[in-house]
């Protein structure tokens, strides 16, 4: 007997726990994907990350209106439409915000970060003169709701699971499109070495561009799975956007594995303080640590070794 | 340089008592009461403004966690009201009276030892600039002795500035949730609430900003003031040289949070309450923003951004709130992108030499004063 729990009921919490650290996790790793692309090889500061995932957010929101109005039939399969849908559109302005903004600051770190922020103070005020100032939420299809019992006190929700395998999914594409495709080894030879990549050929304006481009379609698609388990509302970008910071920089700037293991550890940290002491209480300790584990080891879990 | 009427050295003085004459004269005349103790808001945050012209401005260390020394001074200076304000006489209808009324709402029932000290107004003032002076020094040299900086300093006192907020809000008992310390009315028997108080301590606030203005602008021009920019714009080459870059960052970012404490304490004397909403991640950056927009490298522009955005602010949501984020968001955007020094660069670089040049070119063949030398 702990804390006055049987054995079986705490084992069931734990892994109930380590569920929901899991969910938690899933939306870390989508929200910090697009930021470990865009701050991590391009060292830019994109305040506006968490409202280029909220723009993704409302376009499923207004996907899933769409097809209730006019394709009630094929309602089932709408998220997959929205999330296509998201990513477009949150690329595409992501494209334009590169081309508008972004490639004037290249030389400039800190300030991309103030001219980002008057960005998203524009999308947030964008957002509530467009959709209303309230929460919405979006229905989800008959399918994704419920859960499995897995045990008689162990139960998983049907949409987390369905968020983690859409970030198995995702994280294995970038994966690919990182190391695997000629963009990708384009991507990483800038990074290394802007001027020597410039001086064999590569177009590192144009890999700037659709580099910003593809972590902000990133950030679009994590907000179309951010509405399967919250709601959305204008300001929700700004809730979530030290969490992502916090985990690209204690995973290492460069190293995407270190944005996933920096996500695992701080989610499943988090989720598991949870249960022990308050929200607030866990969210404190964790960050605390963080912020300590980074004192101590500046460069982040996993270094890539660049030249400067 | 000194020959020439307007050598960068006179601007500076000649700015300095133009915003002395705004502050202690303009302002108070033109003003009611209402309004002034508006501005004098608007000029606590600009302390915190003064700050970052010092350590972001010209040492190159931009902090996104300046709402948190901010915090720290206010809620020192509203710990002392707060106790004085809950005497027994005040509280004799709590379950516990003597202690503050949140407390009391939160089935606390003694003085936790930490708000003890708070009954004396000479610790209360200490701590105003050492508490947030001791968390400064300890955040920062933990970092630059690591030779961490720049952007990544940047989002370590983000993060703190989040950390601090869900600590006070979830804190209630000790801390006010977050409704903050209310309810506040004397300083030692002196009556903060009425008009004609709060008209004294927006002298005071002047007076205050104005020194700090001159202690910035000593530290600036000494020969600390030049290693400051030395490092900001080669700080290896300044390590090389023989000099420990970490502790010069470390002394003028704890000047920084000190000055930001000060303001805040002003903050608390003048508006009568402290909230965790002065201490978050988006105070933090507008404070950025406020010393961005009116110049990063001047003193007295700082001042100016911050009591023009917040006057805007004021204005323009009282009228057009729809409005106020699309405005405030371009001319970030605008400032960043087109005058990356603010309005005292405009000031500087566009206006005077257009001044000069009229005034030369109407007396035909006088030669134009030539440009200061680059520093």
């Amino acid at each position: 007997m702990l804390f006055g729990y049987s054995f079986g009921d705490l084992g069931s919490i734990l892994v109930m726990q380590g569920f929901a650290g899991l969910i938690l996790f899933s939306v870390f790793v989508l929200m910090a994907l697009g930021l470990a692309i865009i701050f991590g090889q391009m060292g830019v500061i994109n305040m506006a990350h968490g409202e280029f995932m909220i723009l993704g957010a409302y376009m499923t929101f207004l996907s899933s209106h769409l097809f209730q109005t006019y394709l009630p039939s094929f309602f089932g399969i709408y998220f997959f439409v929205a999330m296509i849908v998201a990513f477009l559109v949150s690329g595409a302005a992501g494209l334009a915000t590169e081309w508008l903004l972004i490639r004037h600051l290249y030389r400039r770190p800190l300030d991309t970060l103030l001219a980002t922020w008057g960005l998203s103070l524009i999308m947030q005020q964008a957002f509530r003169t467009i959709f209303g100032a309230r929460e919405v939420g979006v229905e989800l299809p008959s399918w994704m709701m419920g859960s499995l019992n897995v045990s008689s006190s162990i139960e998983v929700q049907i949409n987390g699971l369905f968020v983690m395998a859409l970030t198995l999914m995702i994280t294995g594409a970038v994966a690919l499109l990182m190391f695997k495709s000629r963009w990708g080894l384009q991507v990483r030879a800038v990074v290394n070495n802007r001027v020597m990549s410039g001086a064999v050929g590569i177009d590192t304006r144009r890999i700037d561009r659709l580099t910003f481009g593809l972590g902000c379609g990133i950030a679009g698609v994590a907000g179309s799975a951010f509405t399967m388990i919250g709601s959305t509302s204008p300001s929700a970008g700004q809730l979530y956007i030290v969490d992502t910071f916090l985990v690209v920089v204690f995973g290492g700037a460069q190293s995407l594995l270190g944005t996933i293991a920096s996500a695992l550890a701080i989610s499943q940290s988090q989720s598991t303080l949870e249960f022990f002491t308050s929200g607030s209480n866990a969210k404190v300790t964790t960050l605390l640590i963080v912020i300590g584990l980074l004192m101590l080891r500046p460069q982040g879990l996993f270094v890539l070794k660049v030249r400067k | 340089m000194s020959n020439s009427l307007f050598g960068k050295r006179s601007y500076d003085v000649i700015a300095f008592v133009l915003l002395a004459v705004l502050i202690l004269v303009v302002l108070p005349l033109t003003l009611d009461a209402f309004r002034l103790n508006l501005f004098g808001k608007y000029l606590t945050y600009s302390f915190v403004a003064l700050g970052l012209v010092l350590c972001w401005g010209y040492t190159g260390i931009l902090s996104l966690g300046q709402g948190v020394f901010f915090g720290l001074g206010g809620y020192c200076m509203a710990m002392f009201l707060k106790l004085e304000a809950s005497s027994v006489a005040n509280t004799k209808i709590q379950s516990t009276p003597g202690i503050p009324d949140f407390m009391d709402w939160n089935q606390i029932t003694e003085l936790p030892f930490f708000w003890r000290p708070f009954h004396s107004l000479t610790f209360t003032l200490a701590a105003i600039i050492l508490v947030p002076c001791i968390m400064a020094f300890v955040l920062s040299f933990a970092m630059f002795k690591r030779r961490v900086g720049g952007v990544y300093f940047a989002i370590i006192t983000q993060a703190l500035s989040a950390v601090m907020t869900i600590l006070i809000i979830g804190q209630q008992g000790y801390t006010g949730g977050v409704n903050g310390i209310t309810d506040l009315r004397t300083l030692l028997g002196w009556d903060i609430r009425p008009d004609h108080s709060k008209v004294i301590l927006y002298f005071v606030c002047c007076v205050l900003l104005l020194g700090c203005i001159l202690l910035g602008r000593f530290v600036l021009t000494s020969k600390l003031g030049r290693i400051l920019v030395a490092i900001r714009d080669k700080e290896d080459r300044v390590r090389f040289s023989g000099y420990d870059v970490a502790n010069f960052k470390v002394f003028i970012f704890c000047v920084a949070s000190a000055f930001a404490a000060i303001g805040g304490a002003m903050f608390t004397l003048q508006v009568g309450f402290m909230s965790p909403s002065f201490v978050g991640i988006v105070p933090s950056i507008e404070m950025v923003i406020f010393c961005a927009v009116g110049g990063r490298q001047s003193l007295v522009g700082a001042v100016a951004g911050a009591l023009l955005i917040n006057y805007g602010k004021t204005v323009f949501s009282e009228s057009f709130p729809e409005l106020w984020l699309f405005a405030m968001g371009g001319l970030f955007i605008a400032v960043v992108l087109a005058f990356p020094r603010g309005l005292a660069g405009l000031m500087t670089d566009q206006v005077m030499p257009w001044v000069t040049r009229m005034r030369n070119g109407k007396g035909g063949a006088t030669p134009s004063i030539s440009p200061s030398p680059a520093e």
